[in-house]
């Protein structure tokens, strides 16, 4: 009996987690479920608010400002294209938030004034966002 | 750059312990012998309060006797309060007396919700106009002389002095000065109304050599005839010089295109930049906004993504403030606004 139990407990949790990796496989590319590091998440925050993201753009735990001239980040994790148009990778959206005109022709949002370590610190800091 | 008021006077020591001058080290001591004070009758209170609880009898009796309360009620803090006031006020009487003889000037008017600042001259004449900013060379004191325009602020930079009332309809005074070069963050002290607490500014103290090359480029910038567009070359070579990825994009923002939509979509009704038909005084004066190092009174860093979401939507970022919202203008219309003000050193 005791070993029958564990045994459907072994195929249960196997079945968990093979559900959970088919899920999160469905969801993203393989880059965006990299693990940013606590330390990086911070400085992005940091960054973030220095830099004043916060003047065109709502930003989850970002207090003020929430500005409305940008889309709302909220659930940024989740989003499929950075802007519509470009794949959401962590390198990307790092070229992006520096010089989004330069890899989006024409796109609204100015080149902002970080540093390209700084800008995947943000990246990182906006993958970390746990909105699900 | 990315200074702003709140990262000033964030942080340890707090501002006032960590005086940058002799006015408010004035005001620094005095908090500290408030300060001890208070420990000492914190102290004596608890020994009574022991003494009424389980001291001996005879103690007791005495604590409750009428002689104690004539003591330690009415004569200790009436000497104790009176010494302490006319000590305080002898103190930091030098930071409001008259004025004296050639003293630098500055009137700075509270408005809400930010400061207009004006350089005057011996006579009491306006020489510059700027907002949200004050320049003074160190180791010089420096007499404002404050107003408002609308409610009763407060004009208070921590680390240069104590605060003062600023009081629609009356003019009061107030020195500071700086022992060392340095930024200093200010802010209104006095509750104003929505916004008071986003109602902030930078004082700039600069060595000798710095405030005179500041006072010389300021004074050529208002002595300039030619309009406020610079000549396209060397629009150009700020833009290259700004970010490389810029030089990309060379023609995507227009700062003479800027030009003509700040003159039609209202702003010179309301701001003034010296050398141009724009004159409003409604609103900051930005002659020299791009040298700002903050914008929207000290409370946001001051770059073109800031400049563009502060111009375009200044409601989300500061609710009810006295400008408008620009979100009908599009995207490209703001980013040549802000080119154009990004020439305004
Ligand atoms: C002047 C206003 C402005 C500022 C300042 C600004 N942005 Fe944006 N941002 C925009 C606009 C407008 C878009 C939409 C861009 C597009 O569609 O091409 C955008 C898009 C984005 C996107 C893509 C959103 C999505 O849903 O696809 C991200 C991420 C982003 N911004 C991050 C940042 C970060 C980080 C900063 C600070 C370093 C910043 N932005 C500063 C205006 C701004
Ligand atoms: C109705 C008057 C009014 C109009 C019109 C107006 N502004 Fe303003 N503006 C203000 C006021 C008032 C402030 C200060 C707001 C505050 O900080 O509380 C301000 C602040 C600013 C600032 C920040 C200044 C600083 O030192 O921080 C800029 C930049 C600016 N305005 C640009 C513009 C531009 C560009 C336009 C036109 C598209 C414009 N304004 C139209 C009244 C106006
Ligand atoms: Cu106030």
């Amino acid at each position: 009996m005791v070993s029958s139990d564990r045994g459907r407990a072994v195929l249960a949790t196997v079945m968990a987690m093979g559900a959970t990796g088919v899920i999160s496989a469905c969801k993203d590319p393989v880059e965006t479920r990299y693990e940013p590091s606590d330390a990086a998440i911070s400085r992005g925050l940091a960054a973030i608010e220095k830099a004043g993201c916060g003047s065109c753009h709502e930003i989850p735990g970002v207090d003020w400002p929430k500005g409305r001239l940008g889309p709302s980040l909220k659930g940024f994790d989740d989003v499929g294209l950075i802007a519509g148009q470009l794949p959401n990778r962590p390198g990307v959206l790092a070229s992006f938030i520096r010089n989004a005109p330069a890899i989006k022709p024409g796109s609204p949002m100015p080149p902002m004034p970080v540093s390209e370590a700084e800008a995947q610190d943000i990246a990182s800091y906006l993958y970390g966002l746990d909105s699900d | 750059m990315d200074w702003t008021v709140t990262d000033a006077l964030w942080g340890w020591p707090p501002p006032v312990l960590d005086p940058a001058g002799p006015y408010s080290a004035q005001v620094t001591t005095l908090s500290w012998a408030l300060f001890a004070l208070g420990v000492v009758v914190t102290a004596v209170v608890i020994v009574a309060l022991w003494v009424a609880i389980k001291g001996p009898p005879r103690w007791k009796a005495k604590l409750g006797g009428e002689r104690a309360i004539w003591i330690g009620g009415v004569a200790f803090p009436g000497v104790v309060l009176t010494a302490l006031l006319i000590w305080g006020l002898t103190l930091t009487a030098s930071l409001t007396e008259p004025i004296r003889g050639d003293e630098m000037r500055i009137r700075v008017t509270g408005e809400m919700w930010w400061f207009r600042v004006q350089y005057l001259d011996a006579d009491g004449v306006v020489v510059m106009q700027d907002a949200n900013e004050i320049h003074i060379p160190v180791d010089t004191p420096v007499v404002l002389e404050l107003e408002s325009a609308d409610v009763i602020h407060s004009f208070w930079v921590p680390h240069l002095s104590g605060k003062k009332d600023m009081i629609p309809g009356r003019r009061t005074l107030l020195r500071i000065e700086a022992d060392r070069a340095g930024e200093f963050g200010g802010v209104c002290a006095e509750y104003c109304g929505g916004q008071h607490a986003l109602m902030g500014f930078v004082a700039v103290a600069h060595e000798p050599d710095a405030w005179q090359a500041w006072r010389a480029d300021r004074i050529a910038t208002l002595n300039r005839a030619q309009s406020p567009i610079a000549p396209t070359a060397q629009r150009n070579s700020i833009d290259a010089a700004g970010d490389p990825a810029e030089a990309d994009i060379p023609a995507r923002y227009d700062a003479r295109r800027g030009y003509d939509l700040f003159m039609e979509t209202g702003c010179a009704a309301c701001h003034r930049i010296a050398g141009s038909e724009a004159n409003g005084m409604a609103g900051p004066d930005l002659t020299h906004i791009a040298s700002r190092r903050t914008l929207g009174a000290g409370i946001l860093p001051n770059h073109r993504g800031t400049l563009i979401g502060w111009i375009g939507d200044s409601q989300s970022i500061k609710p009810g403030n006295r400008m408008p919202s620009y979100d009908r203008l599009s995207a490209d219309e703001l980013g040549h606004i802000a080119a154009f003000l990004e020439l305004q050193k």
